[in-house]
């Protein structure tokens, strides 16, 4: 019993430390990535390849002036930024990251919750995200953050429509809603090299659900609640110092756990062709997690890939491309995965 | 005991949360507030071993409908309700009627009606049975409420596209 609850407490440690390293990685990511894309250096001046730059920065966004507007409602103000990190620091308990292991004749799970309702609850602890956005703009009493965070509440409910389709579609064939049982669905390879994972046969549903993540993360180029060319900077465009970094961290953190699901639902989560984990309990833990945290990389990169790849959309466009494009590309996924399913070909 | 402690504090929660849906003056804290009395009643079915009633609640109320009354209430602009608690005469009657019903179920609780005060088990609210019951032996009755709603749906954007006669001769 109680080696269940320190194994829970270090795995929960683990999950929280990577999340709060990917904010600063991805900033030096972003901005190293951006230079690269436009054949510039980028920051390279604090410490190696300017690899201290996001720490000089955190320390910057610590020592500057909190400040809170006259006319701002006051108790919710303060609360939204820290209702911004609340999505990304919960969902990932339902996220496996490893094969079951033995301790002490002890069978353990390598997720944080084995909740029945698996994905569910990923996605409905995410849908709490809009409410940070939305009570940023409503405080901040200022018509540049209202309509920043009008947008963003009518952007991610479009979105999140496609998202939970393309989602679910994934767990028809595997019968069962458990993330866990989903990546043991995708082990062993097809024809001894390509990985079975879902990313083959449901590539439709992949592409769907990458683009709406795009659009619930508000990353370019659907990043119109914060577009800075109409709106100065959306929601936050009040905030300053350390609440505007829990803005930041939250955008990034959001980034990631929707790639760690990502990764759990088309690319295998913790399984590689290749590896076997047979290292022992603690070794086949670290490295399950270590594939996963790879994997989330790879989808993280691919998001800064784009953001400096593409415009911006209008706002009528966003809306068009949810709910006529995305939503019935998503419903025809799922009909065309079901009759297969059925049929007993998946 | 743990439980308890638990039960105790979400159900004040609820409780308070919901007062204040009612009582303060400004829609978007109502809004605010409901969100948190379901996420707290979300945690008594978590209570009741109702996993999958508790996400479903989360996830259809608090994470798609209240964003659209906060929405609705943002788009709208309305402004704090200066007249407070008092309310006009409907509200008023309304009250008045809800508080009777209300005290009338207290009362047959304590007097009359036997409440089968055994809470489910973990069989009969599980994701399984409930699909069993809601797919299999409800079917018809959760088919037609969909229809329903999608007649809901229709009639209210009808309403809602009907042009003015200028609008029509302008075109």
């Amino acid at each position: 019993m109680t080696t269940g609850l320190w194994l829970t407490a270090a795995e929960m440690g683990l999950w929280i430390a990577f999340l709060l390293q990917v904010t600063p990685v991805m900033v030096w990511i972003e901005r190293r990535g951006s230079a690269l894309i436009q054949d510039r250096l980028g920051p390279n001046r604090v410490g190696p390849l300017g690899l201290f730059q996001s720490l000089a920065d955190a320390l910057k966004f610590i020592y500057k002036e909190d400040i809170v507007p006259a006319v701002a409602d006051r108790s919710l103000y303060l609360l939204a930024p820290l209702l911004a990190l609340v999505p990304s620091l919960t969902t990932f308990v339902v996220l496996p990251f490893g094969p079951d292991i033995e301790i002490g004749g002890e069978t353990y799970k390598l997720m944080v919750v084995e909740a029945e309702t698996g994905i569910l609850l990923f996605l409905a602890l995410a849908s709490l995200g809009v409410y940070s956005l939305v009570m940023a703009g409503y405080a901040s009493n200022n018509k540049f953050s209202l309509l920043g965070s009008i947008r963003a509440s009518s952007q991610m409910i479009s979105y999140e429509l496609a998202l939970g389709i393309s989602a679910i579609t994934v767990l028809l064939p595997v019968g069962s809603l458990r993330l866990d049982e989903v990546v043991l669905a995708q082990q062993g390879t097809w024809f001894g090299f390509l990985p079975q994972w879902n990313l083959f046969p449901q590539a439709l549903g992949f592409l769907v659900f990458m683009v709406a993540a795009f659009a619930e993360t508000n990353r370019l180029p659907f990043d119109l609640p914060e577009a800075e060319s109409e709106l100065v900077a959306g929601y936050h465009t009040e905030y300053s110092a350390m609440r505007f970094a829990l803005f930041f961290m939250g955008e990034y953190m959001s980034m990631a756990t929707l790639s760690a699901l990502a990764a759990t639902l088309f690319l295998g989560g913790w399984h590689l062709p290749g590896v076997s984990f047979t290292y022992g309990p603690w070794l086949n833990a670290l490295v399950g997690f270590g594939i996963l945290a790879a994997k989330i990389l790879a989808i993280l990169l691919f998001f800064v890939w784009v953001r400096w790849s593409f415009p911006r959309f209008r706002f009528d466009q966003l809306l068009r491309l949810g709910w006529k494009v995305l939503l019935p590309l998503a419903i025809l996924n799922f009909v065309l995965v079901g009759a297969l399913t059925v049929a007993g070909v998946l | 005991m743990a439980g308890t402690i638990v039960f105790v504090l979400a159900a004040l929660a609820a409780f308070v949360s919901a007062l204040v849906v009612v009582a303060h003056r400004n829609p978007v804290y109502s809004v605010m507030s409901l969100i948190v009395t379901l996420l707290s009643l979300a945690v008594l079915f978590v209570q009741l071993a109702g996993h999958f009633l508790a996400v479903l609640l989360i996830l259809v109320y608090a994470g798609a409908i209240l964003v659209l009354f906060l929405f609705v209430i943002m788009l709208l602009n309305v402004g704090t309700d200066r007249r407070g608690l008092a309310g006009t005469r409907l509200q008023r009657w309304g009250a008045i009627v809800g508080a009777v019903l209300f005290a009338a179920i207290l009362a047959s609780l304590q007097w009359g009606a036997t409440l089968d005060a055994a809470p489910p088990t973990e069989d009969e609210v599980a994701l399984t049975p409930l699909a069993r019951a809601l797919f299999g032996d409800y079917l018809l009755p959760f088919e037609m409420a969909g229809l329903l709603l999608l007649a809901a749906v229709v009639a209210a954007t009808v309403i809602a596209r009907r042009t003015t006669p200028e609008e029509r001769e302008s075109r």
